[in-house]
Formats: structure tokens, C-alpha cells, sequence
């Protein structure tokens, strides 16, 4: 404003007006050293803004996606001795999450439907439905699998018997080592069927 | 001491501008017509504010870890002065707030308040509907029980149907791969503070949009919008039948808003805040989770979309309802305003309201759900307590018949309702039907003995309107 040229005038009035509409044109760009200089202060202005969106973004995005790059160890979880099964039941097992967050308590939890088909021989079943994830329970005397959401049902050996599951009952890996029963812990199942 | 009140406020009032700023929104004109049709926006605003207050108090005492946030609900609810009445205050003002929401829309809907120049007025809307929608599902998961739990799953895997980055989506929402420490977290941030943040923004320029285009006058048939001069028109008409907001429009907000937060305390007092259901434990799967009413209707949709085009509809339901929501006043944004003039409208309205409430009413019954505690069916109701027939009602509890089907009113909805089978199917029909398995009913063919699928068949065939 200082650089705008004061012209002399008669009257203070008229020589204010005067200033005013200078400033005016100024501001309408019919100046065009101003015109340029206020044009990189706004390019500047802009800029900066950017870069501090950039130095605070940057690390707010990886912050909270982080848990999609996160490598969780899945691993081993013993369920319980050889001895604790009955050959043809299928039983619940209860395990906790191979590498929780210390501050997880009891949602570190997790469980499975464990049957022991021989000797040797075990299959475990994903407690959630393929349909929308919900716990899926068995009952024994009917032999099936049953979603108390929207009313998945399930043979016994995962396959589906009836309502909107679209996919079988995922299966966990099962081993005995050294008498002990172990399932593979693994990321609970996404059904992804149009992927 | 009124004279000294009134200098300390003409001071605050110089230095501050309280009625610069305020003064042309409550003096500004609205039409003096526009009488309890036009207080469910205020209404909404208010049920906001009752959260605001209600959510931040309980913030005092909520922890929001993953191993502590379900104890803290629980000493909020049993033990703290005053907790079980505020968690009743945010339960039911969030319910006060979708209702209010949905009534806004449907009168700004039906009054066509959506045309020119208030196109913005309604997508912002629109916007702060799916918000409110949010802020309740991210908000039942902050119970943090059994139900919590499983929506949380039940939500990641929604997500997880979008192809491509499905798996990714679910994980975000999840936290990682499974639920755990990470997850409850997220949704605190998301309910607390990510939400809430955008609904002030878009509630500050709703309000904006509301000063700068006025209160839509109540329609009058034969009286269309026409962009070239509504204008005009509209300012020509606040200066003959308009008054100004403050007090002459605002006492109806007042008295209604009133009467809400009235109605919120006494049914969280009387009513109570949901129970909570057993803690966040993952590894116990008798949980039945079910989202809260507002969202029971979609729930039930899931449940009864046919499987081959669930995957599709699940993903593009919501996003056509959306697009088709902000699409409303670019689809037509002049002409007539009367709902008398616009059948359509009056149509969809009520095509919209008798399907969600018809979603809603199936949602809370679940008949696709099985029965999973049907009892025993009663000797009386079997009509033997000995032989074939019933062994065969034995076998109908035990092999999980009575799961699905119901008989004299025991049992589950899921499938058809046996009670007079014996009418209507024949005993080979019967056998077909149990050892092969039918529509949406597994096969019992490998599990059933010859003589157990006779027993049962003895039983069914005894069913009968007028007994034999």
C-alpha cells in the first residue's frame, strides 16, 4: 500500500479518492509488476500450504494404515493332548492369538471347531461363517454347522447345507507334536467372492 | 445491578460482536407459514448437542482399550452417580437423532424444499445422514461386549466383498488380522473425534446454506419453482407473510426440542440404557450379534437377498441409495412443489417408509435364524408318551428339526411351519424330503438310521388340522 504513488492534488479529499482508485486498480491486475509479485505470493502461499499438508498427511495416512503392512507371526498354538479328544466328536478349542498387542486381553482370544476323525487324524474348522463372519455352532445330535445370523448351515465337513454362505467352513491346519494337538493360527477368513 | 449487567454485556457485546455475528441469523425472515412441519432440523441439531454433552461426559470415565473399555462400560452403567442415565441419554438421543434426521428428510423431500436454490442444502444433508449412520454403528461397537465383537466381523466382512482391495478394507477396519488390541481403538478415534469433526463442518454449512437461501416456503400447488425468478419471488413473499426467526419462528423449535430432550430423559430413566452383553471375548461363540433398530432393516436385507447376487447387491444397495439420495435435486430441481402435484414423491415416500418398516419388522423377528434353546415339545402336543411316534418327536428335537421348523409353536421359523404336515405331505413325500434335503434344508440321509427316518416320518404323519 506505502508503494502506491501519491499524486498531488488540490484538494485532501480528492487526492484520497485518487489513492484509493489507484489501489483499486491495483488490485484488479492492472498493475502488472504487483500483479506478478502478489501472483507468487499466492503460488508461494499455496505451495506452503501443501507442503505442510504433505509434512502432517504423510505421516498421519501411514499411522493409521499401518496395521495393512503390519507382519503378524502366525504360528503354532497347542489346543490340548491327543488323549483330550474323542475319536468322531467335534469340540470347540479355545487359543489365544500367536503375537497379540499387549493391551488385547481377552480379545486375543480366538477359537475353533476341532474334530478327531482317527487316531491320527484331526480337521479343525473355522468358528466364522463365510457369509458375513458370524460364529458358527455345531449341533452334535443333527450333525451340522449353524450360523445364528442369517441361518448359514453347514454339513459337518464344512460344506454348505443350506441358507446364504457362499463359501465351506475354512479349515485351520492341524498337527500332533509330540502328543500335543496344534492348530495354525491365521487371520480370520474374508470372504472375498467377487475378487 | 441491571444497569451494571447490561454495561458489562454492551462491553463483551463491543469487543466481541456477539450480535454482529449472530444478530442477522436470529432476525432474519422466514415465513410466517412455516409452523411444525420445520422443526425437525432444529430437533436433529439439538439431539447432537445431547451427544455432544452425554459423550463427552462418559468419555470421563470410558477407557477405550480393547481389555478395559467393556469393565468401564459396566462401573458406567452400575456404578458411577448418574452413569446409567447418561449412557440411556446417548443410547436414545442417538436414536432421537436418526429419527429426527429421517423426518427432516422426508418433510424437506415431500415439500420438494430440495429445489432451487437449495440443491446444496439437501446434498449436505444427505451427507450428514450417512454420517449419523456412522457415528450409531461406531457407537454400538463401543460397548465393547459380544455383540460389539462380532459386528466389528461382521462389518469387515462387508468390506472385504469389495473386489480388489476387499481384504485390505477389512483389515483396516479390523485393525490387523484379527480382532485384538488395535480395534477399538480405530473405532474410538472414528466415533470421537474423526465423525464428529465432519458433522460440526458439515452441520456449520448446512446451517450456512440454510441463512443464505431461507427457510423454503411451504409449497402451494399451482405455484412452480421456476430458477429465473423464485428469487424474487421467494424475497417478495418473505416481505409480505414472513417474520423474523427470533422468537416469532423459533418458539416451535423450543417447545418441540423441549419436549424431545424431555422424552430422551424419561426413556433413560424409566427404559434404561441397552443391556450389555457378555464381555469381548472373541473365543465364545454363543453370541448372536444384531445391530441396533436403526440398522436392524439392513440386516435383515442380507438375510434375504438371494445368495447368487448378494455379493453385488451387497456393495451397490448402499451406493445407489446414496448416489440416488445426492442425486435428488439435480435430477429435478424446479417445477411444482405440492406434494398434491407430485404423486411420485408421495409413491416413493411411501414405498421407501413401508420397506425399511417391513425390513425392520423381519429383522426383529429373524425367522431365517435358527432356534437354538426350541425347548422340548410336550408329551400333550406329541399325543404319545410311548412307540414309534414318539420316538420320532424325540428325534425331531434331538437330530435340530425343531431348530428350524415349528410345530404347535415350539421350535424355530426358519423353515416351514410342520404343524399340520400331515396334510400336506404324503409319507413317501416326507422320507424324500428328510433324506434328501429341500430348499435352503440340509440333507439327513447320512445321518438318520432307516428306522429313526420311520419314526420320524410316524411322528409328522400324526400332524393333522383335525386330528385323526
Amino acid at each position: 500500500m506505502s508503494d502506491v504513488p501519491r499524486l498531488p492534488s488540490k484538494e485532501p479529499e480528492e487526492a484520497e479518492l485518487l489513492h484509493g482508485r489507484l489501489t483499486l486498480e491495483m488490485h484488479r491486475g492492472e498493475h502488472s509488476d504487483c500483479v506478478s509479485r502478489r501472483n507468487f505470493f499466492a503460488k508461494l502461499c499455496i505451495a506452503l500450504s501443501g507442503v505442510c499438508a504433505v509434512i502432517l498427511g504423510v505421516p498421519l495416512v501411514g499411522f493409521i494404515a499401518a496395521p495393512l503392512f503390519r507382519k503378524v507371526q502366525q504360528g503354532w498354538v497347542t489346543v490340548g493332548r491327543t488323549g483330550d479328544f474323542e475319536i468322531g466328536k467335534t469340540v470347540n478349542v479355545k487359543f489365544t492369538d500367536s503375537s497379540p498387542l499387549p493391551w488385547a486381553g481377552i480379545t486375543a482370544k480366538s477359537a475353533a471347531w476341532l474334530r478327531r476323525v482317527s487316531e491320527t487324524e484331526f480337521i479343525a474348522f473355522s468358528v466364522n461363517c463365510t457369509h458375513l463372519g458370524c460364529p458358527v455352532r455345531w449341533l452334535a445330535d443333527a450333525e451340522l454347522f449353524m450360523c445364528p445370523c442369517h441361518g448359514g448351515v453347514y454339513y459337518k465337513d464344512g460344506t454348505v447345507a443350506a441358507g446364504p454362505p457362499p463359501l465351506p467352513l475354512v479349515r485351520y491346519p492341524v498337527r500332533v507334536e509330540n502328543g500335543e494337538v496344534q492348530l495354525k493360527t491365521e487371520a480370520i477368513p474374508i470372504t472375498t467372492t467377487l475378487s | 445491578m441491571k444497569r451494571l449487567l447490561t454495561a458489562a454485556w454492551r462491553w463483551v457485546d463491543d469487543r466481541v460482536g456477539i450480535t454482529d455475528l449472530v444478530g442477522p441469523a436470529m432476525n432474519h425472515l422466514v415465513p410466517r407459514d412455516s409452523k411444525w412441519w420445520y422443526v425437525f432440523g432444529s430437533a436433529t441439531m439439538l439431539a447432537f448437542i445431547v451427544q455432544v454433552v452425554t459423550g463427552v461426559a462418559l468419555a470421563f470415565s470410558y477407557v477405550s482399550s480393547s481389555s478395559q473399555a467393556y469393565e468401564t462400560v459396566l462401573f458406567i452403567s452400575n456404578d458411577a452417580p448418574f452413569g446409567h442415565f447418561l449412557r440411556g441419554m446417548h443410547y436414545y438421543g442417538a436414536s432421537a437423532m436418526v429419527l429426527m434426521v429421517g423426518a427432516h428428510m422426508a418433510q424437506t423431500f415431500l415439500f420438494a424444499a430440495y429445489k432451487y436454490p437449495r440443491e446444496m442444502n439437501w446434498t449436505t444433508g444427505v451427507l450428514l445422514l450417512g454420517m449419523t449412520l456412522v457415528m450409531g454403528f461406531t457407537g454400538q461397537l463401543l460397548r465393547w461386549d459380544q455383540t460389539a465383537v462380532w459386528s466389528v466381523v461382521v462389518a469387515a466382512e462387508q468390506a472385504g466383498r469389495v473386489p480388489v482391495i476387499g481384504t485390505w478394507l477389512a483389515r483396516f477396519i479390523l485393525g490387523g488380522d484379527t480382532i485384538g488390541g488395535a480395534t477399538l481403538s480405530r473405532f474410538f478415534a472414528i466415533h470421537v473425534f474423526l465423525i464428529p469433526a465432519f458433522l460440526i463442518l458439515f452441520i456449520v454449512l448446512h446451517l450456512w446454506l440454510v441463512l443464505r437461501h431461507g427457510i423454503s416456503e411451504p409449497p402451494v400447488p399451482g405455484q412452480p419453482v421456476d430458477p429465473k425468478t423464485y428469487r424474487k419471488r421467494y424475497h417478495e413473499f418473505l416481505e409480505k407473510h414472513g417474520h423474523p426467526f427470533w422468537p416469532d419462528g423459533a418458539w416451535r423449535d423450543f417447545v418441540f426440542g423441549t419436549g424431545l430432550i424431555i422424552g430422551i430423559a424419561l426413556l433413560a430413566w424409566f427404559a434404561g440404557p441397552p443391556a450389555l452383553d457378555q464381555p469381548p471375548n472373541p473365543s465364545l461363540i454363543g453370541s448372536d450379534p444384531r445391530p441396533d433398530w436403526y440398522l436392524l432393516w439392513y440386516f435383515a436385507l442380507l438375510a434375504l437377498i438371494p445368495p447368487r447376487i448378494e455379493g453385488y447387491l451387497m456393495l451397490l444397495f448402499p451406493a445407489v441409495c446414496a448416489a440416488l439420495l445426492l442425486m435428488v435435486p439435480f435430477l429435478n430441481n424446479k417445477g411444482e412443489r405440492a406434494p398434491s402435484r407430485r404423486p411420485w414423491a408421495i409413491a416413493v415416500m411411501l414405498l421407501s417408509v413401508i420397506m425399511i418398516g417391513a425390513l425392520w419388522v423381519e429383522g426383529i423377528r429373524s425367522p431365517w435364524s435358527p432356534n437354538f434353546d426350541p425347548g422340548r415339545l410336550p408329551v400333550s402336543l406329541i399325543g404319545a408318551s410311548t412307540g414309534p411316534v414318539f420316538q420320532g418327536a424325540v428325534l425331531f428335537d434331538e437330530r435340530g428339526c425343531l431348530n428350524c421348523h415349528l410345530i404347535g409353536g415350539y421350535g424355530g421359523r426358519r423353515g416351514p411351519d410342520l404343524t399340520y404336515i400331515g396334510d400336506q405331505l404324503t409319507k413317501a413325500n416326507m422320507i424324500v424330503r428328510i433324506v434328501n434335503g429341500g430348499t435352503n434344508m440340509p440333507a439327513f440321509g447320512s445321518v438318520l438310521k432307516p428306522g429313526d427316518i420311520d419314526c420320524l416320518v410316524a411322528f409328522l404323519s400324526t400332524r393333522h388340522r383335525v386330528a385323526k
